[in-house]
Protein backbone atom coordinates (compact mmCIF):
# COMPACT_ATOMS: atom_id res chain seq x y z
CA UNK A 1 0.00 0.00 0.00
CA UNK A 2 1.27 3.57 -1.21
CA UNK A 3 1.49 5.73 1.14
CA UNK A 4 -0.88 8.33 -0.84
CA UNK A 5 -3.56 4.84 -0.20
CA UNK A 6 -2.67 5.60 3.33
CA UNK A 7 -3.69 9.10 3.34
CA UNK A 8 -7.03 8.64 0.82
CA UNK A 9 -8.23 6.08 3.35
CA UNK A 10 -7.71 7.99 6.27
CA UNK A 11 -8.71 11.32 4.59
CA UNK A 12 -12.35 9.93 3.68
CA UNK A 13 -12.41 8.12 7.31
CA UNK A 14 -11.63 11.40 8.96
CA UNK A 15 -14.50 12.79 6.64
CA UNK A 16 -16.93 9.65 7.09
CA UNK A 17 -16.51 11.10 10.78
CA UNK A 18 -17.31 14.65 10.37
CA UNK A 19 -20.31 13.98 8.33
CA UNK A 20 -21.50 10.84 11.35
CA UNK A 21 -20.92 13.95 13.87
CA UNK A 22 -22.90 16.97 11.81
CA UNK A 23 -25.80 14.60 11.19
CA UNK A 24 -26.12 13.72 14.91
CA UNK A 25 -26.21 16.85 16.17
CA UNK A 26 -28.23 18.80 12.87
CA UNK A 27 -31.60 16.94 13.91
CA UNK A 28 -31.45 15.57 10.22
CA UNK A 29 -32.19 12.05 11.70
CA UNK A 30 -35.58 11.37 12.94
CA UNK A 31 -35.95 11.35 17.14
CA UNK A 32 -32.99 13.42 17.42
CA UNK A 33 -34.55 16.47 16.73
CA UNK A 34 -33.17 19.47 18.49
CA UNK A 35 -33.84 20.28 22.00
CA UNK A 36 -35.85 23.43 21.97
CA UNK A 37 -33.53 26.14 22.66
CA UNK A 38 -35.07 28.44 25.68
CA UNK A 39 -35.89 31.88 24.95
CA UNK A 40 -34.35 34.17 27.23
CA UNK A 41 -36.80 36.94 28.17
CA UNK A 42 -35.61 37.63 31.41
CA UNK A 43 -38.43 36.23 33.17
CA UNK A 44 -38.19 33.17 35.43
CA UNK A 45 -40.17 30.49 34.57
CA UNK A 46 -42.47 30.83 37.61
CA UNK A 47 -46.10 30.51 38.01
CA UNK A 48 -47.43 27.26 36.16
CA UNK A 49 -50.39 25.04 37.31
CA UNK A 50 -51.47 24.64 40.30
CA UNK A 51 -54.73 23.38 41.92
CA UNK A 52 -55.86 23.63 46.05
CA UNK A 53 -58.64 24.37 48.18
CA UNK A 54 -59.22 27.47 50.10
CA UNK A 55 -59.77 28.12 53.65
CA UNK A 56 -63.55 28.70 52.16
CA UNK A 57 -63.50 25.37 51.03
CA UNK A 58 -63.76 26.23 47.07
CA UNK A 59 -61.42 24.70 44.47
CA UNK A 60 -59.07 27.24 43.53
CA UNK A 61 -56.33 26.90 40.77
CA UNK A 62 -54.09 29.30 38.50
CA UNK A 63 -57.17 30.01 36.15
CA UNK A 64 -58.68 32.12 39.39
CA UNK A 65 -55.91 34.50 39.33
CA UNK A 66 -55.12 34.39 35.38
CA UNK A 67 -54.75 38.31 34.28
CA UNK A 68 -54.88 39.47 38.40
CA UNK A 69 -51.52 40.17 40.18
CA UNK A 70 -51.20 38.12 43.03
CA UNK A 71 -49.01 37.35 45.64
CA UNK A 72 -48.09 34.08 47.03
CA UNK A 73 -46.22 32.55 50.78
CA UNK A 74 -45.65 29.25 51.53
CA UNK A 75 -46.18 28.55 55.64
CA UNK A 76 -47.80 26.64 57.88
CA UNK A 77 -49.45 27.50 61.11
CA UNK A 78 -47.86 25.60 63.58
CA UNK A 79 -44.85 28.46 62.99
CA UNK A 80 -44.82 31.07 65.58
CA UNK A 81 -42.79 33.57 64.17
CA UNK A 82 -42.15 34.42 60.59
CA UNK A 83 -45.89 32.91 59.22
CA UNK A 84 -47.90 34.80 61.51
CA UNK A 85 -45.74 38.23 61.03
CA UNK A 86 -45.97 37.77 57.55
CA UNK A 87 -49.60 37.60 57.68
CA UNK A 88 -50.56 40.28 59.83
CA UNK A 89 -47.69 42.45 57.71
CA UNK A 90 -49.92 41.94 54.37
CA UNK A 91 -52.81 42.82 56.62
CA UNK A 92 -51.24 45.69 57.28
CA UNK A 93 -50.14 46.52 53.53
CA UNK A 94 -53.55 45.60 52.24
CA UNK A 95 -55.24 47.99 54.49
CA UNK A 96 -52.47 50.66 53.25
CA UNK A 97 -52.87 49.97 49.57
CA UNK A 98 -56.86 51.55 49.60
CA UNK A 99 -59.16 50.27 47.15
CA UNK A 100 -56.65 49.62 44.95
CA UNK A 101 -56.27 46.43 47.35
CA UNK A 102 -59.10 44.34 46.04
CA UNK A 103 -57.23 43.81 42.89
CA UNK A 104 -54.74 42.12 44.33
CA UNK A 105 -54.77 38.41 46.17
CA UNK A 106 -52.80 37.22 48.10
CA UNK A 107 -52.60 33.55 48.51
CA UNK A 108 -51.31 31.29 51.60
CA UNK A 109 -50.24 27.92 50.27
CA UNK A 110 -49.34 25.56 53.35
CA UNK A 111 -46.84 23.46 53.22
CA UNK A 112 -48.35 21.02 56.15
CA UNK A 113 -51.46 19.84 54.86
CA UNK A 114 -51.47 17.21 57.19
CA UNK A 115 -52.10 19.71 60.39
CA UNK A 116 -53.63 22.12 58.71
CA UNK A 117 -56.72 21.44 58.03
CA UNK A 118 -59.60 23.43 56.37
CA UNK A 119 -60.88 24.08 58.95
CA UNK A 120 -58.56 25.30 61.25
CA UNK A 121 -57.29 27.11 58.36
CA UNK A 122 -61.02 28.75 58.02
CA UNK A 123 -60.34 29.78 61.78
CA UNK A 124 -56.86 31.00 61.70
CA UNK A 125 -57.61 33.17 58.74
CA UNK A 126 -60.31 35.32 60.52
CA UNK A 127 -57.77 37.08 62.19
CA UNK A 128 -56.77 38.45 59.08
CA UNK A 129 -57.68 40.75 55.68
CA UNK A 130 -60.34 38.42 54.51
CA UNK A 131 -59.23 39.05 51.09
CA UNK A 132 -56.00 36.73 51.65
CA UNK A 133 -56.77 33.17 50.63
CA UNK A 134 -55.25 30.45 52.58
CA UNK A 135 -54.81 27.27 50.41
CA UNK A 136 -53.73 23.58 51.17
CA UNK A 137 -54.04 20.42 48.95
CA UNK A 138 -52.95 16.99 49.04
CA UNK A 139 -49.38 16.02 49.08
CA UNK A 140 -49.39 15.79 45.67
CA UNK A 141 -51.27 18.91 45.22
CA UNK A 142 -48.84 20.91 47.63
CA UNK A 143 -45.77 19.60 45.72
CA UNK A 144 -47.30 20.37 42.50
CA UNK A 145 -48.04 24.52 43.77
CA UNK A 146 -44.63 24.30 45.34
CA UNK A 147 -43.09 23.51 42.23
CA UNK A 148 -44.96 25.96 40.09
CA UNK A 149 -43.23 28.58 41.95
CA UNK A 150 -40.10 27.01 42.11
CA UNK A 151 -40.43 27.17 46.41
CA UNK A 152 -38.97 24.85 48.69
CA UNK A 153 -39.89 22.76 51.56
CA UNK A 154 -38.82 19.79 53.76
CA UNK A 155 -40.83 17.97 56.70
CA UNK A 156 -38.28 18.16 59.38
CA UNK A 157 -39.00 15.41 62.10
CA UNK A 158 -37.95 16.89 65.68
CA UNK A 159 -37.58 14.97 69.31
CA UNK A 160 -40.49 13.76 70.88
CA UNK A 161 -42.42 12.59 67.73
CA UNK A 162 -43.05 16.20 66.31
CA UNK A 163 -42.29 17.86 63.39
CA UNK A 164 -41.38 21.03 61.62
CA UNK A 165 -40.95 22.62 58.14
CA UNK A 166 -38.94 24.11 56.59
CA UNK A 167 -40.32 26.35 53.66
CA UNK A 168 -39.36 29.42 51.38
CA UNK A 169 -39.61 32.56 53.47
CA UNK A 170 -40.21 35.34 50.80
CA UNK A 171 -43.67 36.30 49.50
CA UNK A 172 -43.93 36.35 45.57
CA UNK A 173 -44.96 39.55 43.42
CA UNK A 174 -46.59 37.95 40.22
CA UNK A 175 -48.20 40.22 37.79
CA UNK A 176 -51.22 40.23 35.59
CA UNK A 177 -49.74 38.75 32.93
CA UNK A 178 -48.74 35.78 35.18
CA UNK A 179 -44.96 36.82 35.24
CA UNK A 180 -42.84 36.56 38.22
CA UNK A 181 -42.35 40.35 39.60
CA UNK A 182 -39.97 39.87 42.00
CA UNK A 183 -40.44 39.18 45.78
CA UNK A 184 -41.09 41.03 48.71
CA UNK A 185 -38.91 41.95 51.57
CA UNK A 186 -40.54 42.79 55.11
CA UNK A 187 -37.08 44.18 56.45
CA UNK A 188 -37.73 46.31 53.70
CA UNK A 189 -39.18 50.06 54.84
CA UNK A 190 -42.67 49.72 54.55
CA UNK A 191 -42.66 52.40 51.95
CA UNK A 192 -40.16 50.48 49.44
CA UNK A 193 -42.51 47.36 50.07
CA UNK A 194 -45.93 49.66 49.48
CA UNK A 195 -44.38 50.89 46.17
CA UNK A 196 -43.68 47.42 45.12
CA UNK A 197 -47.31 46.60 45.73
CA UNK A 198 -48.65 49.53 43.86
CA UNK A 199 -46.53 49.03 41.01
CA UNK A 200 -47.77 45.39 40.99
CA UNK A 201 -51.40 46.67 40.85
CA UNK A 202 -51.04 49.64 38.71
CA UNK A 203 -52.21 52.32 41.37
CA UNK B 1 -59.88 51.86 105.33
CA UNK B 2 -62.42 52.79 102.22
CA UNK B 3 -59.87 55.34 101.07
CA UNK B 4 -57.32 52.68 101.14
CA UNK B 5 -59.56 50.83 99.20
CA UNK B 6 -60.52 53.01 96.53
CA UNK B 7 -56.56 54.07 96.61
CA UNK B 8 -55.73 50.50 95.80
CA UNK B 9 -58.50 50.03 93.12
CA UNK B 10 -57.47 53.18 91.30
CA UNK B 11 -53.67 51.93 91.42
CA UNK B 12 -54.72 48.45 90.18
CA UNK B 13 -56.98 50.16 87.10
CA UNK B 14 -54.30 52.01 86.16
CA UNK B 15 -51.64 49.43 86.40
CA UNK B 16 -53.88 46.96 84.14
CA UNK B 17 -54.16 49.78 81.59
CA UNK B 18 -51.53 52.27 81.37
CA UNK B 19 -49.04 49.31 82.21
CA UNK B 20 -49.41 47.63 78.25
CA UNK B 21 -47.81 50.50 76.62
CA UNK B 22 -44.49 50.62 78.62
CA UNK B 23 -41.68 48.24 78.55
CA UNK B 24 -41.26 46.01 81.50
CA UNK B 25 -37.92 44.24 83.01
CA UNK B 26 -36.79 42.08 85.00
CA UNK B 27 -33.95 40.51 87.61
CA UNK B 28 -32.37 37.32 88.28
CA UNK B 29 -28.45 37.49 89.80
CA UNK B 30 -26.65 39.28 87.44
CA UNK B 31 -29.22 38.77 84.00
CA UNK B 32 -31.21 41.76 83.29
CA UNK B 33 -34.61 40.47 81.44
CA UNK B 34 -35.88 42.97 78.87
CA UNK B 35 -39.57 43.17 77.86
CA UNK B 36 -40.90 39.57 77.80
CA UNK B 37 -43.28 40.00 74.84
CA UNK B 38 -45.45 37.83 72.72
CA UNK B 39 -47.74 38.21 69.23
CA UNK B 40 -51.61 38.45 69.42
CA UNK B 41 -52.84 35.10 68.13
CA UNK B 42 -55.52 33.68 65.39
CA UNK B 43 -57.97 31.86 66.61
CA UNK B 44 -56.78 27.67 66.54
CA UNK B 45 -53.05 28.93 66.66
CA UNK B 46 -51.78 25.34 67.72
CA UNK B 47 -48.43 27.96 68.64
CA UNK B 48 -47.54 31.12 70.20
CA UNK B 49 -44.06 32.80 69.57
CA UNK B 50 -42.09 34.72 72.77
CA UNK B 51 -39.15 37.14 72.32
CA UNK B 52 -37.66 38.73 75.22
CA UNK B 53 -33.68 40.37 75.73
CA UNK B 54 -31.28 39.15 78.27
CA UNK B 55 -28.35 40.72 79.55
CA UNK B 56 -25.57 39.41 81.79
CA UNK B 57 -23.98 42.21 83.99
CA UNK B 58 -21.65 39.60 86.16
CA UNK B 59 -18.79 38.16 85.13
CA UNK B 60 -19.60 34.58 84.35
CA UNK B 61 -21.14 32.88 82.02
CA UNK B 62 -24.61 31.85 82.24
CA UNK B 63 -27.65 29.96 80.21
CA UNK B 64 -30.85 30.11 79.94
CA UNK B 65 -32.24 26.27 79.89
CA UNK B 66 -35.95 26.19 80.05
CA UNK B 67 -38.90 28.15 80.20
CA UNK B 68 -42.31 27.02 81.09
CA UNK B 69 -46.03 28.49 81.04
CA UNK B 70 -49.39 28.16 82.57
CA UNK B 71 -50.80 28.43 79.21
CA UNK B 72 -48.59 25.92 77.43
CA UNK B 73 -48.51 22.39 77.51
CA UNK B 74 -44.87 22.82 76.81
CA UNK B 75 -42.33 25.51 75.76
CA UNK B 76 -39.20 25.16 74.05
CA UNK B 77 -36.42 27.52 72.81
CA UNK B 78 -36.03 27.78 69.11
CA UNK B 79 -33.25 29.00 67.18
CA UNK B 80 -34.85 30.80 63.78
CA UNK B 81 -33.22 31.48 60.34
CA UNK B 82 -34.05 32.71 56.92
CA UNK B 83 -31.12 30.80 54.36
CA UNK B 84 -30.86 30.95 50.81
CA UNK B 85 -34.58 32.05 51.16
CA UNK B 86 -35.57 29.11 53.34
CA UNK B 87 -37.29 29.34 57.01
CA UNK B 88 -35.91 27.09 59.05
CA UNK B 89 -36.56 26.47 62.82
CA UNK B 90 -35.12 23.89 65.34
CA UNK B 91 -35.25 23.37 68.98
CA UNK B 92 -32.55 24.35 71.40
CA UNK B 93 -31.60 23.06 74.79
CA UNK B 94 -30.59 26.42 75.96
CA UNK B 95 -29.34 29.67 75.53
CA UNK B 96 -26.05 30.71 76.34
CA UNK B 97 -25.27 34.69 78.28
CA UNK B 98 -21.46 35.95 77.87
CA UNK B 99 -20.68 38.26 80.57
CA UNK B 100 -21.11 41.62 79.44
CA UNK B 101 -23.75 39.82 76.46
CA UNK B 102 -26.63 40.48 75.39
CA UNK B 103 -29.14 37.78 74.03
CA UNK B 104 -31.64 39.19 71.62
CA UNK B 105 -35.06 36.72 71.18
CA UNK B 106 -35.83 38.15 68.18
CA UNK B 107 -37.37 37.31 64.22
CA UNK B 108 -34.84 34.71 62.70
CA UNK B 109 -32.86 34.30 65.54
CA UNK B 110 -34.14 33.25 68.92
CA UNK B 111 -38.20 32.90 69.80
CA UNK B 112 -39.57 30.89 72.56
CA UNK B 113 -42.46 28.91 71.28
CA UNK B 114 -45.50 28.29 73.64
CA UNK B 115 -47.34 24.62 72.17
CA UNK B 116 -50.83 24.38 72.85
CA UNK B 117 -51.44 27.81 73.98
CA UNK B 118 -54.91 27.20 76.03
CA UNK B 119 -56.00 30.40 74.59
CA UNK B 120 -56.16 32.85 72.26
CA UNK B 121 -53.78 35.53 72.84
CA UNK B 122 -54.99 39.17 72.76
CA UNK B 123 -53.33 42.52 71.86
CA UNK B 124 -52.78 44.29 75.48
CA UNK B 125 -53.01 40.61 77.68
CA UNK B 126 -50.05 39.42 79.47
CA UNK B 127 -49.63 35.84 80.90
CA UNK B 128 -46.63 34.38 83.30
CA UNK B 129 -43.76 32.68 82.84
CA UNK B 130 -40.74 31.11 84.23
CA UNK B 131 -37.39 31.40 82.93
CA UNK B 132 -34.68 28.73 84.36
CA UNK B 133 -31.28 29.70 84.15
CA UNK B 134 -28.29 27.43 85.13
CA UNK B 135 -26.81 30.07 87.44
CA UNK B 136 -29.69 33.02 88.44
CA UNK B 137 -31.74 30.32 89.04
CA UNK B 138 -35.91 30.55 88.39
CA UNK B 139 -37.48 33.83 87.77
CA UNK B 140 -41.27 34.67 87.70
CA UNK B 141 -41.73 37.28 84.18
CA UNK B 142 -45.11 38.06 82.63
CA UNK B 143 -45.02 37.81 78.79
CA UNK B 144 -47.01 41.42 77.31
CA UNK B 145 -49.10 40.43 74.41
CA UNK B 146 -48.43 43.01 71.88
CA UNK B 147 -48.62 43.83 67.83
CA UNK B 148 -45.29 44.50 66.39
CA UNK B 149 -44.27 44.10 63.08
CA UNK B 150 -40.35 43.95 61.53
CA UNK B 151 -40.85 47.70 60.02
CA UNK B 152 -37.68 49.06 60.80
CA UNK B 153 -39.02 52.33 62.01
CA UNK B 154 -41.56 49.89 64.25
CA UNK B 155 -39.23 48.74 66.31
CA UNK B 156 -36.85 50.14 69.05
CA UNK B 157 -33.90 47.99 68.27
CA UNK B 158 -31.08 50.41 70.51
CA UNK B 159 -29.02 48.50 72.95
CA UNK B 160 -28.25 44.93 70.93
CA UNK B 161 -25.68 46.36 68.33
CA UNK B 162 -28.14 46.47 65.08
CA UNK B 163 -28.00 42.93 64.16
CA UNK B 164 -30.23 43.45 61.56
Amino acid sequence: MSELKIFRIAAWVAVAIAAGIWIGFSGILPGTGRVQQAVSTGIAAIGGRFELTSHRGETFNNAKVAGKPYLVFFGFTHCPDICPTTLFELTDLMSKLGPAADRLTPLFITVDPERDTQELLASYMTSFDDRIIALRGSQAQTDAAVKAFAAYYRKVPIEGGSYTMDHTAGVILMNAEGQFAGTLDMHEARETVLAKLKRLVGA
Amino acid sequence: MTLLKTTLVVLVVFIAFAAPSIAHDYTAGNIQIGHPWSRPTPPSAKVAGGYVKLTNAGSEPDRLIAIASPIASRTEIHGSVVENGVASMRPLDGAGIDPGATVAFEAERLHFMFIEPNRQLRNGERFPATLVFEKAGRVHVEFMVQMRTSAPAAEDHSGHGGSQ
